[in-house]
């Protein structure tokens, strides 16, 4: 087989070709690190490459199956991990100078996952630095760029993972999800990007972000692919405390039904108010009528305390964030700075060198929202209104089965064009923020382009550990269009 | 209300952050912005609304107390800026008097 046709399968078809031994192990590494050597300098998706690992795996998998081809799904796949995912004798930087050097002594439990089934690390990839951002931008090592147009940015924080996937870097990869992190670089880079219901997938040796919101989820070329990544990924870990205890479906049989007949899809009306980009707007209200013309039984309904999701998330998130990252302080893992005679001296310079603005931006914002005298006014306010967020959802899926919104309010935009107000980058946030508040399950996937041909992203919100529906919903309208087959020139 | 630049001071040693004075006048400037931007929250009636800390609704979450494989000293300590005899070194803490 021509390794220039090896990178362009879904995980879903190279699948098959490796089960069938129409590929070797050897030649999917060879053919991935070939287009990663082509299009990188241009992407700059990728913190830590592993091609020596991945050519030594492969060469040991290909000589292991001669004779009994015994194979399992993920055998030889070759995926990108997040740069916050831990990964046992790789690299896990966070995107920041504080972790430079870090080298995890285990792997997270959705990457044993996958190494249980032999799959091939491609390399680790970049981030907004701790996942904070909306852009890559807050890399310590600077930006990816979205393969659609190198100008702009890939969105974040799984920018890297989701410009990976787009430019055909990996197979497939996971990302994190805290308020939008997988689902708006998915939206950006036009491939699919799903947000597990809180507790879905194991945190263990995810590091540490806003702890009630962060998830592990897949970011992958179409929705079967999604199916199989997040069987891979899901299911109760003893690790993590807060991972829950329910059966995990078989997604790829909830794929099996085309139509979307007798499912009840919720549209908010608060979704498509002021600063909604008309273009967008255009595409996500044609594929609402699409989801109708499957079969879907469309409803308005309301929301009105997504107004202040954006404020809660920043509230909350920046609260959590102050209190997890307080461990860097230079003693155990990760930087210390010159040559302290003192301990308090000692944290203080550590943190100072090795955090980024951002970073120390949330820190700040995090710890004043915590002081004493403001808690009750705005932490604890907003863990109230968070209630009434999930509140809204819960009626809401009284009557619908699926809700269906935006992803992003605007394409991707320019390197620069928000860096230098916080605020309004965190106003980009506002589509997908609700999701990780409530805890529900989301999806992004491909629903349209704008005039200038970057990819816009259609939002389905499920109920909980209700995946399979969301799926079922993506899926349908997925095969029902064609935009998946529209690839980036990478320039 | 205005957050002046003594508190961001006062939350800086909180959070245990050296900030340089530019740094400290970006943050005057961007928290206050921010923070204007949250009192929406107090447009939001929340009278006897309980608190979401989680959406799981879990308290503790337990689990036998037996021994389990875990992390060698030397893979525990092996990321350490500094160990020594099985410990993390760190800057003296008690001063002589």
């Amino acid at each position: 087989m021509a390794l220039t046709a090896i990178h362009k399968m879904t995980l879903a078809e190279l699948q098959r070709k490796f089960t069938a031994g129409d590929v070797s192990a050897t030649e999917i590494v060879r053919a991935y690190f070939l287009r990663v050597a082509h299009v990188e300098p241009k992407v700059n998706a990728y913190l830590t490459q592993c091609k020596n690992a991945a050519v030594a795996q492969a060469e040991r998998l290909d000589q292991s199956l001669k004779g009994w081809r015994k194979t399992t799904p993920l055998m030889a796949m070759p995926l990108a991990v997040k740069d916050n995912i831990c990964t046992e004798g790789v690299r896990t930087t966070c995107a920041s100078r504080m972790l430079e050097t870090f080298v995890p002594p285990y792997d997270a439990t959705a990457v044993a996952k996958l190494r249980a089934q032999s799959y091939v690390l491609v390399g680790k990839t970049n981030l907004d630095e701790f996942a904070m951002g909306s852009s890559t931008e807050n890399s310590a090592y600077g930006p990816s760029r979205n393969p659609w147009n190198v100008q702009t940015v890939p969105g974040g924080s799984s920018g890297g993972s989701a410009a990976a996937v787009a430019a055909d870097e990996c197979v497939a990869a996971l990302g994190s999800d805290t308020g939008g992190s997988i689902r708006q670089p998915a939206a950006f880079c036009g491939v699919v990007g799903l947000k597990p219901t809180y507790g879905r997938v194991s945190r263990y040796g995810l590091v540490a972000f806003a702890s009630s919101l962060d998830q592990i989820g897949p970011i992958t070329k179409d929705v079967t692919d999604a199916a199989i990544l997040l069987g891979a990924i899901a299911g109760h870990d003893p690790r993590d405390s807060t991972s829950a205890n329910v059966p995990v479906p078989d997604y790829l049989k909830a794929l099996k039904r085309k139509d979307l007949k007798r499912l009840k899809v919720g549209v908010p009306a608060e979704y498509f108010a002021d600063g909604l980009d008309p273009e967008v707007e255009q595409a996500v209200r044609t594929a609402i009528e699409g989801l109708r013309e499957l079969g879907a039984d469309l409803r308005e309904i309301k929301l009105p305390t997504t107004d202040a999701a954006v404020a809660t998330y920043y509230v909350i998130a920046t609260a959590e964030a102050s209190s997890n990252l307080a461990r860097y302080d230079g003693v155990k893992f990760g930087l210390r700075a010159g040559e302290s005679k003192e301990l308090l001296d000692m944290y203080l310079r550590t943190r100072a060198e090795g955090f980024g603005p951002e970073v120390k931006r949330r820190i700040m914002l995090g710890t004043y929202v915590l002081s004493a005298g403001y808690y009750d006014a705005y932490y604890g306010k907003a863990q109230a209104v968070r209630t009434l967020i999930r509140r809204e959802f819960d009626a809401a899926f009284e009557t619908v089965d699926l809700i269906v919104t935006p992803v992003t309010p605007t394409t991707a935009f320019k390197f620069g064009e928000k860096s230098q107000d916080p605020l309004r980058m965190y106003l980009s946030d506002i589509y997908t923020i609700s999701a990780n508040l409530a805890g529900l399950p989301a999806i992004s996937l491909p629903c349209g382009f704008s005039k200038a041909g970057m990819p816009i992203g259609l939002q389905l919100i499920g109920r909980p550990f209700e995946e399979d529906t969301l799926l079922r919903g993506a899926h349908a309208y997925e095969q029902a269009t064609n935009w998946r087959s529209k690839k980036p020139l990478v320039r | 209300m205005e957050i002046t630049r003594q508190e961001v001071e006062k939350v800086a040693k909180l959070a245990r952050l050296a900030l340089s004075e530019a740094e400290t006048t970006a943050f005057s400037q961007q928290l206050n912005q921010i923070v204007a931007y949250v009192q929406k929250l107090k447009t939001f009636s929340t009278e006897e609304v309980e608190p979401t800390s989680t959406v799981l609704g879990q308290t503790n979450v337990f689990r036998p107390d037996q021994v389990q494989a875990s992390l060698s000293p030397e893979q525990a300590l092996g990321n350490a800026p500094d160990a020594e005899a099985n410990c993390f070194r760190v800057p003296k803490i008690i001063q002589e008097s």
